[in-house]
């Protein structure tokens, strides 16, 4: 008999981290990574007390887990699986922890931070 | 005894041997954009529980030429991504049938740029308005 | 008609287990004409050039399956591939990518052919019936959930675009898979939670990462690659609604 794969779980997190990342991103990154830093946008859109109030809120502090946790999911699991699509198989398990721990810490440093908020 | 010797082709360097695997790591590839932003997200949100000063020098930092550059790049890569998640939704998306046929794929793509496009505009203008 | 003068260049794989190390390129020179398949090609070389080129065929009309070869780097069936597509150009047939090479252009399916029993391809009745209840009746919409996965002529083009399968001989691969689904979306059916076993496993769908070359080079239009990614849903429904249900999920 073959065995259950655990690949549920971790295609889950990338499956939710693609939706982000397709209908969220590409405005986002232009939002703060290029509109505010160029001056497109005024300087007050992204304003700390601005910003703070969001995410003190409940929409805002699912809005920001959302978008910095889910895409870390995303990315480890395409990064990892990339690495036996090029053939590097030296540190698989090392290379395994690195990739979904780092995602993990990004679920979990956000999820406490927000709360706290 | 047998004569068979069955040869096994090598798989090096094989996602340049097609132009579709190199879109395929190409579209892969954007992954690594994507963690680099919702990292500097991160710092961001870091930056942003440990005060204002913290918080001003993370923008500070986004204004940085290399930071732009950056992010530009991983616009790019977003739209790929966007563009290539959205052309493979229906594949992995239950069938759907409308009336007892199966909603063709085309339809579910352009019903996913639709709404992509209104919450893009929805967001940008979420955050424009002051 | 002048197409009786004109030539065309055929690079053909040679590859002879007893006497090459690895397999070796040779060139032909064939007559042109614009209604000749390759197949037909590789026929006039194995009659009125070299008899000992070695290569599957059987119904000339895209329907058993069996003459599937890499033309110039794509896995196309050779008798639905026409020597006009490339005139005046160079054509360039290989073994299918991925699988053992027997001899020449033949090889070896015996991964695909055990991976295709293992699957239980027939339907395994949901219910007996007795010939006094009748036929099984479907409607169009129970039809138009399988029907396309019913056209797969085990060609192994799909196969052959999989890299994933040339990395990892054990995943199941798209063609198998998309047989099973078609068995599995067949309301007809009842051995869907047998079927899951192979579906949840790693060589099951979770070996593929959807590069979409197979649909894509399909000559049937099958779509195995939908048929792999729907079964991703499936799998991870089972895997969490086991945790849910008393008795566990479709296959425990
Ligand atoms: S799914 Fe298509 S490409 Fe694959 S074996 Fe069947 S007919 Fe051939
Ligand atoms: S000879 Fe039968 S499919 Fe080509």
């Amino acid at each position: 008999m073959m065995k259950r794969s655990n690949e549920p779980v971790f295609w889950s997190l990338f499956g939710a981290g693609g939706v982000v990342a397709a209908f969220l991103l590409p405005m986002l990154i232009f939002i703060t990574g290029i509109a505010l830093p160029l001056g497109i946008l005024p300087p007050e859109a992204l304003a700390y007390d601005r910003i703070h109030s969001f995410a003190s809120g409940w929409p805002g502090k699912l809005f920001l887990l959302a978008v910095i946790s889910l895409p870390l999911w995303q990315s480890a699991h395409r990064i990892f699986l990339s690495l036996h699509d090029l053939g590097i198989h030296r540190g698989r398990e090392f290379c395994r922890w690195l990739c979904y721990g780092t995602a993990l810490l990004g679920t979990l440093i956000p999820l406490i931070l927000l709360i706290r908020i | 005894m047998s004569k068979r010797r069955p040869y096994v082709r090598p798989m090096d360097g094989w996602w340049l041997k097609n132009p579709y695997y190199v879109r395929y790591m190409s579209r892969e590839a954007t992954s690594l954009f994507v963690g680099v932003y919702a990292l500097i997200l991160l710092a961001g949100m870091v930056s942003l529980a440990c005060g204002e000063t913290a918080y001003n020098n993370w923008l500070m930092a986004m204004t940085n030429p290399v930071s732009i550059g950056f992010h530009l790049a991983a616009l790019a890569a977003a739209i790929y991504h966007t563009i290539t998640w959205f052309a493979v939704a229906p594949k992995v998306m239950p069938a759907l049938f409308l009336a007892g046929k199966r909603v063709p794929d085309i339809a579910i793509t352009t019903t996913q740029y639709a709404i992509a496009v209104v919450l893009y505009l929805g967001l940008f203008c979420m955050v424009w308005r002051v | 008609m002048t197409d009786i003068e004109k030539t065309i260049e055929i690079e053909v794989m040679r590859y002879h287990p007893e006497q090459d190390a690895s397999p070796v390129f040779k060139t032909y020179r064939i007559p042109y004409a614009s209604d000749q398949s390759v197949l037909q090609g590789l026929q006039y070389i194995k009659d009125y050039i070299d008899g000992t080129l070695s290569f599957r065929w059987s119904c000339r009309m895209a329907i058993c399956g069996s003459c599937g070869v890499m033309i110039n780097n794509q896995p196309k069936l050779s008798c639905k591939t026409f020597l006009r597509d490339y005139y005046p150009g160079k054509i360039r047939v290989e073994a299918l990518q991925h699988l053992p090479i027997e001899r020449d252009l033949v090889i070896d399916a015996t991964d695909f052919i055990n991976k295709l029993e293992s699957i239980k391809p027939y339907i395994v009745p949901r219910e007996a019936r007795s010939l006094e209840q009748g036929e099984y009746l479907q409607t169009p919409e129970q039809l138009a959930r399988y029907e396309q996965f019913s056209s797969c002529i085990n060609c192994m083009l799909c196969y052959a675009a999989c890299p994933q399968y040339g990395l990892k001989p054990e995943f199941t691969g798209p063609g198998v898979l998309a047989l099973l689904h078609r068995y599995n979306a067949d309301s007809r059916d009842g051995a869907r939670a047998d079927r899951m076993q192979i579906v949840n496993a790693e060589e099951g769908v979770w070996g593929c990462t959807l590069v979409g070359y197979c649909s894509e080079v399909c000559p049937k239009q099958v779509d195995p690659a939908a048929a792999v990614n729907r079964n991703k849903v499936n799998s991870t429904l089972d895997y969490f609604l086991r945790f849910l249900m008393p008795g566990g999920g479709e296959s425990g």
